[in-house]
């Protein structure tokens, strides 16, 4: 029963989009509070824009809005749901600042809307940096030394006093976006100029340098009779200068004696309670000047954070769940923690194990993006490892990252090498952590390496540990059972052993536990043992005792995704929670194994046991022998996690594990080219033609042979890694030059590429027998950028009947032919009315989730049962799951019309002069997240998601035009309506002509590379960052408007302003533009639109 | 950082730790035996040789050198349940006593370097110095488990020669030596000559508020500093004291410390309390302090299955309702009724209730006499290593003895009227 009785209903904000900075963590908060409030009985309404997440499937909440996270968007769901209550703490930054909004203009007033778990007051306190100096003041403690600033006149005085280097930091605004450290007068004024525009209060902090300082983080929790605890201590292995988001991260500190951590508990608690957090967690920072132990309070997130998402997982308490708890009225006390049962949530966790994190980065897809790490947040994803001591911990979470060289190396380190590893290591980099081990390794020391990286000794110390093992493992005569003891140990895999002693993995292994050298299992229990702990949440260690329980059915394993990558994202851990759930509701026992911290899938009860392990082979092996020793394993489910668990499945069904749903040879036929072109052929389908190379010769013949323009890919990748359309042959012998890893399993792929073709998604399910095809979508823009990157629209809006008949039989023939049991994804092209398959795949898709929530049918659910054996039939009677009769390609006329649109991290990456990189989109993905507009029509659910990714289109203003020739024509009648629609059409050289002729006034304006006229007047790009534009249109040609386009788009986005750079995107906009001009925007919840479609099909069923 | 004044004094260093010899090498064998029979294999630790004591778990990860120097893990083997030990090394500030107390040291993964920037020596370096014999490199997870699930038991570290004897003999070895349950160990921890701590030497800036007369049952460094911070002398008297050396000092308080052994040896410690009960002197006791105000009442004591080692333990005052993250050190409790204010069993000291009582497992963590000035806890407000969050109880000492002194003043001027009354 809530504390408060007040309380009816709730509304719930959440994150939206999964942006660089603020990711999968908030669904995982934002999950939990919703079961909370769910169970005390409240009516829940949520709104978020993200159609991937857990939070919006319609049984979380009473009313789901997917809708943009906007103040104006929010106030109609408000108006129209009425709920006493708006809980704004667990949706990161984006629902604080919305809750702000709305309480600045008088929203929640007129409502009577009470905020809880939070007030305005302690929000501003916490968040306000001048603000918060005093009330670190008023609590005794230290602030650095600062100055807040609005223009760069005040920053030059400010520079003055302060010196360089020194921290820039806008205020508002999330994954210190906009941060960074100037060296000298021109970096102050670059960074200060940005920085001014990314605060919404166009306020900008500056600070001392409290660069190489050990930084440290405390996990808070505070109720309303004021009880206060820690629930975690993190340490950042690198020091400050690192946003904490890209710093390896420890959990619990580990280098703090008991007076200096209580010195920082001291402080926290007083900071709490000055700022007024009245209920809930926050986070505090600090920065430990490590000669002197002086204390520095860096900020405070007066909110649930992705630190506390990862505090959570790393000692079992779970923090949103809890605070949303206190915010209904329940104290700490009141509170029974979940694991041990017997003891209340007022206490503070301690931890008999190590807990790293380390962050991934995306560099690669960002090639011009200069990598130095800076307070400006960077990496896309994140894993954690557990382990009994740092080493284990670390080895573990590296390998978890699956990235090439992720893994620390103890090659040879030539001597001449050392000096330049200790010189690079002044610079943070994704590759420190690595130049300081093998500097070590090569017979630096640690003195040197602290000297250079101030890294703290203690760690650096381990580092030395590792590369001694590792000389231990080169030099032991044989896999002795001690060696291999003390290597696993300290965490290294039996690759990295068999690559020290000249084995294979497999040798290693097969010795390795013939010698009966395995893992036990202990337990996260948030007491060190103290208390018995009724929650199987596992991690493995090398080490005496195990605590995996014996189980009476055999279970059922999920293998996830790993941490979250461009490609590769919250979608498919959507999918494997789903399985989950449906299979637990199925009566069965289910296992997840993910080492993603940030996760629904990896919170403690969504399966009935978790195993927070890396994903290769050896540590599932490994997992699937415990379960076996227990209890026994029905099967593994490897088409639910991505690309990750797909690639293992051969491997596991080779060590004799059943796979469940679709089989290995199946996998193999969709991916191996040769073998799918035989299915194509068998269905009578086509492809684009195509072919294999392994040199550039094979390339070069391959292309001539097909024609130009060729799509070149390596084989085996998610998120078109590496993928590029070459035009001519001296890109492709570029191309081939810069591909490093081709082999003769690893081939490079070249297929003709499509010009101006429709691309289409299908998402569906197969039993053996019969299909269900889940929805099909249809591209915004054409085939050539990345699926993940295009919008794309469901129902599909101008592909007729006979299209989608052709394109229901093709899945059909493929998924039959390939032998799918569950979910095959299958991306169509459509060109002159020919439809080709561009590729398969036999596993869960990224638009599973969207699938899902536009035709409101759990797919992923549907899948894991197919997996078990339960038939598409029987899905559509006896378990309801499916609807009786139909499919997602046959959704009657008037079913709402869903747009997914790509949210991309361009604002985020700089190149080493500073700039942004361009935006222009391409076939290698690069959006980090998504949303979805949903609405009766396709206009305004297109206008709804652009607003969702923060593109927000204008309704007047001006719009820049600017396209290539090619483009020159299919623009006019667009641009026409912009511009009887009042907008004032401004363009350059020739597309200024063009649109002349055709009777549009466009304002002509200087091209950036015409330069500012002698009379001061500026160029287009200058025109952008002075805020006098409102639209970007900008489509790229080859040539010679190619400089011209970077710099204006570059310009766009840093401002924030929508840039479209495709004719079909911009005539979209046209269309959402003119709409957003007619009709007043609506909210309708998915439960809504949910009930509407099924009283729309069970109308139309009953007329057949 | 605060220095550490308090005067040296010898004490009896009765060996709670037999046969330390050599420095561990990296690679010596040793061996952690349970009186149960169960053996975990590790490398040593610290010193070489043979430790026999108490097997008992702490969860601090902070702290470890403050734990090995609290006089209350006399004749103990600590678990550290934290995997990494001496990762800070040892510093002069720390220690909470003269010398390290723990009789064996059991730790996962000994730190190799120590950083520290006030760091002195390492913690393996002290080990050896002060002869204490460790173990490293064993499932520290494990034994936890175990002690948790069997109780507190007796236990053994063997490490260089002394671990190679058959097992049954180092069982046997750990079967002969003395129990916790009815070890008498306050006067062997406990100083044998009285000091002084001085406000003044802890940043109090005038003259003493208050001056106490605190029995050194184990007492902790930090005890008397957190009195002396807060403008309160400190009279720190040996477990010895009689309650002519106290009233000799003519103190506004006595306190009782924290300390090791089975509190139902204290009968001295007892008797000298209901003493100080009976002269109306107010008193303040602390962990071994609460345990003999519990006994000098009248209530009795148990040993708890596996004690509460460990500083983030929860403790709900009842008297405001609110949680405090204590620090604690304790395998005894006293057993008094949890519900309201109950007549003491030594009646004359009249109603007392539970104060404080842990979230946890409802065990007893304070008492309060509602008609004698009186109060202690179980658990350590002076923290070292733990959380301040009960720092408030020192305050509330001062206030009861500043509470008692203006009634003492007026219990004097109505004395004295009444006197001149009954003369009339």
């Amino acid at each position: 029963m809530p504390k408060r009785t007040d309380l009816k209903s709730v509304l719930v904000i959440g994150s939206g989009p999964i942006v660089i900075g603020q990711a999968a963590e908030f669904d995982y908060s934002g999950t939990q509070a919703l079961r909370v409030l769910k169970e005390e009985g409240l009516r829940v309404i949520l709104v978020n824009s993200n159609p991937a997440t857990i939070m919006t499937d319609p049984e979380f909440a009473d009313a789901t809005y997917v809708e943009p996270i906007t103040p104006e968007v929010v106030e109609k769901i408000i108006a129209k749901e009425r709920p006493d209550a708006l809980l704004p703490t667990l949706g990161g930054q984006t629902a604080l600042n919305t809750a702000i909004a709305l309480d600045k203009n008088g929203v929640l007033e007129k409502y009577n809307v009470e905020l809880i778990g939070a007030n305005i007051a302690a929000i501003e306190l916490g968040e306000d940096r001048e603000k918060f100096k005093g009330v670190v003041e008023r609590c005794g403690a230290e602030s650095a030394r600062s100055h807040i600033i609005h223009t760069i006149d005040e920053a030059l005085t400010a520079a003055a006093d302060l010196g360089y280097p020194m921290v820039v930091r806008p205020s508002f605004t999330m994954g210190g976006l906009g941060s960074g450290l100037a060296y000298d007068e021109n970096d102050l004024r670059r960074i200060v100029g940005q920085g001014l525009q990314y605060s919404p209060t166009s306020e900008v902090l500056l600070e001392e340098s409290i660069l190489g300082w050990k930084e440290y983080e405390l996990e808070m929790m505070r109720d309303k009779n004021d009880n206060v605890v820690v629930v975690c201590s993190i340490e950042n292995f690198d020091p400050v200068g690192v946003h904490t988001g890209d710093s390896i991260t420890v959990a619990p500190a580990l280098t703090l004696t008991d007076r200096e951590y209580q010195r920082l508990r001291d402080i926290s608690i007083a900071v709490i309670r000055e700022v007024g957090v009245d209920t809930g967690g926050c986070n505090i920072q600090f920065a430990v000047e490590p000669d002197t132990g002086r204390v520095v309070v860096i900020e405070m997130n007066p909110r649930v954070s992705r630190s506390s998402a990862l505090a959570s997982k790393a000692t079992g308490f779970a923090i949103a769940k809890i605070a949303t708890k206190l915010s209904l009225g329940y104290t700490l006390d009141e509170i029974p923690n979940d694991i041990t049962q017997k003891t209340p949530a007022s206490f503070e966790p301690t931890l008999d194990y190590v807990v790293v994190k380390v962050p991934r980065f995306a560099f690669e897809k960002f090639p011009a993006a200069d990598p130095t790490l800076t307070t400006t947040m960077k990496s896309v994803g994140e894993a954690m490892a557990m382990g009994r001591n740092f080493t284990e911990a670390l080895q573990k979470a590296l390998r978890s990252l699956e990235q090439k060289g992720s893994q620390l190396d103890f090659s040879h380190v030539p001597e001449w090498e050392v000096p330049e590893l200790i010189e690079k290591s002044k610079r943070p980099t994704t590759d420190r952590l690595h130049q300081v081990q093998r500097a070590l390794l090569g017979g630096a020391t640690v003195e040197q390496l602290f000297e250079a990286s101030k890294i703290d000794p203690w760690y650096l110390d381990q580092l030395q540990l590792l590369n001694e093992i590792s000389l231990e493992i080169r030099q032991a005569a044989a896999l002795t059972p001690d060696m291999l003891q003390r290597a696993k140990r300290h965490g290294f895999s039996d690759e990295q052993i068999g690559a020290l002693t000249h084995n294979s993995e497999d040798v290693v292994r097969g010795v390795r536990q013939a010698l009966g050298i395995r893992p036990v299992y202990k337990t996260v229990d948030t007491c060190a043992a103290e208390f018995a702990a009724y929650t199987p949440y596992h991690y493995s260690s090398y080490d005496e005792e195990d605590e995996v329980a014996l189980h009476a059915k055999p279970s059922i394993i999920i293998l996830g995704s790993g941490p979250n990558r461009i490609g590769q994202g919250i979608e498919f851990d959507y999918s494997c929670v789903h399985a989950s759930m449906a299979l637990r509701k199925a009566g069965y026992e289910t296992v997840m194994v993910n080492c993603n911290p940030e996760t629904v899938s990896t919170d403690y009860d969504v399966s009935t046991r978790l195993y927070f392990e890396p994903l290769t082979l050896e540590d599932v092996l490994e997992v699937i022998a415990a379960e076996e020793r227990t209890g026994g394993v029905m099967g593994v489910f490897v088409q639910l996690g991505g690309q990750t668990p797909l690639k293992l499945a051969q491997q596991l069904a080779d060590a004799g594990v059943p796979i469940l749903g679709t089989s290995p040879e199946a996998i193999d036929l969709a991916e191996h080219r040769g073998a799918f072109s035989q299915v194509l052929d068998r269905a009578g389908l086509i492809s684009p033609k195509n072919g294999t190379a392994v040199s550039f010769e094979d390339a070069k013949k391959i292309a001539d042979e097909i024609g130009y323009p060729v799509l070149v890919r390596p084989s085996y990748v998610l998120g078109g890694r590496g993928m590029e359309i070459v035009y001519d042959e001296p890109n492709l012998s570029r191309y081939i030059a810069n591909a490093t890893e081709i082999t003769t399993e690893h081939p490079v792929l070249i297929d003709r590429f499509l010009e101006d073709a429709v691309e289409i998604d299908v998402d569906a399910l197969y039993d053996g027998t019969e299909m269900y095809l889940g929805g099909i979508m249809e591209h915004i823009e054409e085939a050539g950028i990345h699926s993940g990157d295009s919008a794309c629209v469901l129902p599909p809006i101008t592909l007729g009947n006979n299209v989608l008949d052709r394109v229901r039989t093709a899945t059909l023939a493929i998924a039959e032919g390939v032998g799918v049991r569950g979910l095959i994804n299958i991306q169509f092209a459509l060109a002159s009315d020919v439809l080709y398959v561009l590729e398969a795949n036999p596993r869960a898709s990224r638009t599973v989730p969207f699938v899902s929530k536009a035709t409101g049918v759990q797919m992923a659910k549907a899948a894991a049962l197919i997996g078990t054996g339960v038939t598409i039939n029987q899905l559509r009677t006896a378990y309801k799951m499916l609807p009786e009769t139909g499919d997602g390609s046959t959704l009657p006329l008037d079913a709402p019309v869903s747009v997914k649109e790509a949210v991309l991290p361009f604002s985020r990456f700089r190149t080493p002069e500073g700039k942004v990189v361009d935006s222009l989109l391409g076939p290698e993905m690069r959006s980090t997240g998504e949303v979805m507009g949903i609405d009766k029509h396709f206009d305004t659910a297109f206008a709804k998601s652009q607003a969702a990714a923060n593109n927000a289109l204008p309704t007047e203003g001006k719009i820049f035009v600017s396209v290539a020739n090619r483009d020159k024509r299919s623009v006019i009648m667009g641009v026409k309506r912009l511009s009887d629609l009042g907008f004032e059409i401004v363009s350059t050289g020739g597309t200024a002509d063009v649109l002349r002729r055709n009777g549009i006034q466009a304002t002509p304006v200087r091209k950036v590379a015409e330069g500012s006229s002698a009379e001061g007047e500026g160029t287009i790009a200058d025109l952008i960052i002075a805020g006098e534009i409102d639209m970007v249109f900008n489509t790229p040609s080859g040539g010679e408007a190619r400089s011209d386009g970077y710099e204006l788009r570059a310009a766009a986005t840093s401002i924030g302003i929508p840039c479209i750079t495709t004719v079909a995107e911009f005539n979209a906009a046209v269309q959402a533009i003119e709409a957003l001009r007619t009709y007043e925007w609506s909210v309708t919840s998915l439960q809504e639109h949910a009930a509407a479609l099924f009283a729309s099909q069970n109308a139309a069923s009953q007329n057949a | 950082m605060e220095s550490n004044d308090v005067t040296e004094s010898k004490v009896t260093e009765q060996a709670v730790t037999a046969n330390a010899t050599a420095p561990a090498q990296a690679a010596t064998a040793a061996v952690l035996v349970l009186e149960d029979g169960r053996i975990f294999r590790g490398t040593g630790y610290g010193a070489t040789g043979t430790a026999l004591g108490e097997a008992v778990f702490a969860t601090g990860m902070t702290g470890y050198q403050e734990t090995i120097t609290d006089p209350s893990y006399a004749r103990q083997l600590v678990v550290q349940t934290a995997p990494h030990i001496g990762n800070t090394g040892v510093n002069r500030d720390d220690a909470e006593s003269r010398r390290i107390w723990v009789a064996g040291y059991i730790v996962r993964d000994a730190a190799r370097r120590p950083s520290n920037w006030r760091s002195e020596r390492s913690l393996d370096d002290e080990l050896i110095e002060q002869g204490i014999v460790g173990i490293q490199g064993v499932d520290t997870r494990a034994i936890t488990r175990h002690l948790r699930e069997h109780k507190t038991m007796r236990a053994g570290i063997f490490s260089g020669d002394a671990a190679r004897a058959a097992d049954k003999e180092l069982v046997d070895a750990v079967l002969a030596s003395a129990p916790m349950e009815g070890a008498r160990l306050a006067e062997e921890v406990s100083v044998d000559k009285a000091y002084i701590v001085e406000p003044r030497d802890f940043g109090w800036d005038g003259e003493p508020r208050f001056s106490i007369a605190a029995i050194d049952l184990g007492i902790k460094r930090m005890t008397p500093i957190r009195f002396a911070q807060r403008g309160v002398r400190v009279h720190v008297l040996p477990a010895t004291a009689t309650l002519a050396d106290i009233t000799a000092l003519n103190p506004d308080g006595v306190f009782m410390s924290n300390g090791p052994g089975d509190p139902a040896t204290a009968d001295t410690q007892v008797k000298l309390l209901r003493s100080v009960l009976d002269a109306k002197i107010p008193y303040f006791g602390i962990c071994f302090g609460n345990q003999i105000l519990g006994r000098a009442l009248g209530f009795g004591t148990y040993k708890l299955r596996y004690g509460h080692r460990g500083i983030n333990q929860p403790v709900l005052d009842r008297r405001t309702g609110k949680v405090e993250i204590t620090s604690q050190n304790h395998g005894f409790a006293v057993d008094a009724p949890l519900d309201g204010a109950t007549r003491a069993p030594e009646e004359r000291f009249g109603r007392v209730e539970v104060s404080h009582v842990s979230l946890n497992d409802d065990v007893v963590e304070g008492l309060s006499c509602l008609d004698i000035p009186a109060f202690s806890v179980q658990y350590h407000p002076e923290a070292a290593a733990g959380p301040h969050d009960a720092a408030y109880l020192f305050d509330r000492f001062i206030e009861l003895m500043a509470d008692a002194s203006s009634k003492t003043e007026t219990d004097t001027k109505t004395a004295t009227e009444s006197k001149t009354e009954d003369t009339k």
